[in-house]
């Protein structure tokens, strides 16, 4: 006891004093700092995620047949163009399409209102009644929609004697539910940015309302709107579960990639899955050409 | 620009009919959690709380609801620490490849959650890692770290460098103004990329689908699975209604920690501006 209360304080010190050297050798040296910063992310996500892609990229040209024995074949890429897989991928682009439009659509006069009629008080208000649905569960709103669209007795069909049912068209609508606050929210972003003198200016030139929206508003919006489109679009492009749920009998590259993926044909289901990947990057060059980056 | 009174009254009304529609959904399940019949039936005929009491006797939702709870609180904490590593880099550095790293961090929810689901889960088949709670805290962490580096990155952006310079003035060494200035100024919004990173974890399906294996069950999964099951509807509305509930909790404390303005999406989703530029050049 003696002994570590008189060794404890000059080995306390000892420590400091090393922690002390450890801590200006880090000052000294900016790039070992960097380096001391940056090795823990980025081992992290080179080795998890892009060693995730490239074993995706490696699969999809493993024969499908055996998983663990090597080989290489390019089948699984040539079975991706054939079948009724390119109707797939093409339904399934014209689907994020639609949910894109119809967000847009709904988005531009609500993001309009909130930036530039609401009162200070009712904007924050709103801004918080946009995101709160965002984070209820996923899971949760898509079965919600199921209960609203059976065409058995739901609640659509109880209330308005109508209703879309399953199918195509209940998958659009529920997408683009699903996404609408990822469009609102990068767009009333963009608008609260956007001066009010400029709108003013316009009007001062006889520019009518109508004018003004299309002339300086929507150019000068356009890197928000896209930024938007980029959730909507890429959230759409790879969902299956909506289509499970609320889908019926439609088929979009989410479902076929998971039930490849069941049904263990594994090099099938990686290749089918680059193609969402090569419509995104393709989607994100273009995107960043608007410099829609910025507004995300 | 002059907007006309029916303009203004056009735009009020469409903008309250839009937000309506966001939340009749999540209203129907919260009232159909209370109705007293054993199917899904519209409008209910009379209401009780039944299902609400039999619910926490029941071992299937409150196991998967304790097992959704460890992943997100360990992934968080993992995507913190990363989170943070990676955000004090790009602001505060200006290196070879720092945009990558943005890139990075954001591109494992850019791309569709399908494809990271199933390129997690052909790592570890071919990495021969069995599936359970490790490979879920590994694959949510990854698409977590992007709320945190997202949420510190803005804060620092606002703060100016030249505190943490006045500290080393001062005399402070590198540990000590991180802890005496930086940690604190960066506080809330670690707090609120925090709460973000968990409610992404708690509800994430996709991913959590394809690299949960057979012996582990989220509650996004207990949902998903026993929704088809036409004996418990009733358990399933509950359950739903309890977590739609929850999930105003991290919202409205996120929205308390940011600054307002879009807080939660622009944090969950904002890829780093590339045309910023770091406030302070620190190798010569």
């Amino acid at each position: 006891m003696s002994l570590a209360s008189s060794t404890s304080p000059s080995l306390a010190k000892r420590r400091q004093s090393l922690v002390r050297r450890a801590s200006g050798a880090l000052h000294r040296r900016p790039r070992l700092r960097l380096g001391l910063l940056l090795t823990g992310p980025l081992l992290w996500l080179v080795v998890a995620y892009i060693g995730s892609l490239v074993a995706l990229l490696v699969t999809s040209f493993r024969p499908s047949d055996s998983q663990t024995v090597g080989g290489f074949t390019a089948q699984n890429v040539i079975d991706v163009t054939k079948h009724a897989y390119p109707a797939v991928a093409r339904r399934t682009v014209g689907v994020a399409a639609a949910v894109t439009l119809i967000d847009l659509v709904l988005a531009l006069p609500v993001a309009f209102y909130m930036a530039k009629l609401a009162t200070r008080r009712v904007r924050r208000l709103l801004v918080v009644a946009v995101l709160m649905p965002l984070w209820a569960s996923y899971v949760v709103k898509g079965y919600a929609w199921r209960t609203l669209l059976d065409p058995a007795g739901g609640v659509l069909r109880k209330t308005f004697k109508a209703t879309p049912g399953y199918g195509l068209s209940a998958t659009v609508i529920v997408l683009a539910y699903l996404w609408l606050p990822y469009m609102i929210l990068p767009i009333y972003a963009g608008l609260e940015r956007l001066p009010d003198s400029l709108l003013e200016a316009s009007a001062d030139l006889g520019g009518r309302a109508g004018v003004t929206v299309r002339a300086v508003v929507l150019p000068l919006l356009l890197p928000a709107i896209v930024a938007g489109s980029i959730f909507t679009f890429s959230l759409s492009l790879g969902d299956y579960i909506t289509v499970g749920l609320v889908g019926g009998k439609t088929q979009m590259i989410g479902n076929v990639i998971s039930r490849n993926f069941g049904a263990n044909n594994v090099s099938f289901a990686a290749a089918f899955a680059t193609v969402p990947v090569v419509i995104m990057v393709v989607y994100l060059l273009a995107a960043r050409r608007t410099g829609a980056f910025e507004n995300l | 620009m002059h907007i006309s009174k029916t303009a203004r009254w056009a735009l009020r009304t469409f903008t309250a009919f839009v937000l309506a529609a966001l939340y009749v959904p999540l209203l129907v399940i919260i009232v159909e959690s209370l109705n007293r019949s054993e199917s899904l039936s519209w409008p209910p005929k009379s209401f009780s709380l039944k299902w609400w009491h039999q619910v926490v006797h029941q071992a299937g939702p409150r196991n998967a609801l304790w097992t959704s709870v460890r992943i997100a609180l360990v992934a968080t904490a993992l995507a913190l620490v990363l989170g943070t590593l990676a955000s004090i880099a790009v602001q505060r550095y200006r290196f070879f490849g720092r945009e990558t790293v943005s890139f990075l961090v954001i591109l494992p929810i850019a791309l569709p959650g399908i494809v990271t689901a199933i390129a997690m889960r052909s790592a570890f088949d071919r990495a021969g890692v069995e599936l359970g709670f490790a490979t879920l805290v590994v694959a949510h962490a990854t698409f977590c770290i992007v709320v945190v580096f997202n949420n510190v990155i803005a804060r620092l952006r606002r703060l100016a460098p030249n505190l943490e310079e006045a500290s080393a003035d001062l005399g402070a060494d590198t540990l000590q103004t991180f802890r005496f200035v930086t940690f604190p100024l960066v506080r809330s919004a670690l707090l609120a990329g925090a709460l973000l990173a968990f409610a992404l974890s708690f509800d994430e399906i996709v991913v959590t689908s394809f690299t949960a294996g057979p012996s582990i069950e989220t509650l996004p999964q207990w949902i998903l699975n026993n929704i088809f099951r036409g004996k418990q509807v009733p358990i399933v509305n509950v359950v739903a209604a309890a977590v739609v509930l929850l999930s105003a909790v991290p919202v409205w404390l996120a929205q308390r920690f940011t600054d307002g303005g879009t807080g939660g999406v622009s944090a969950r989703w904002r890829l780093s501006r590339s045309g910023d530029t770091p406030s302070r050049v620190s190798a010569p």
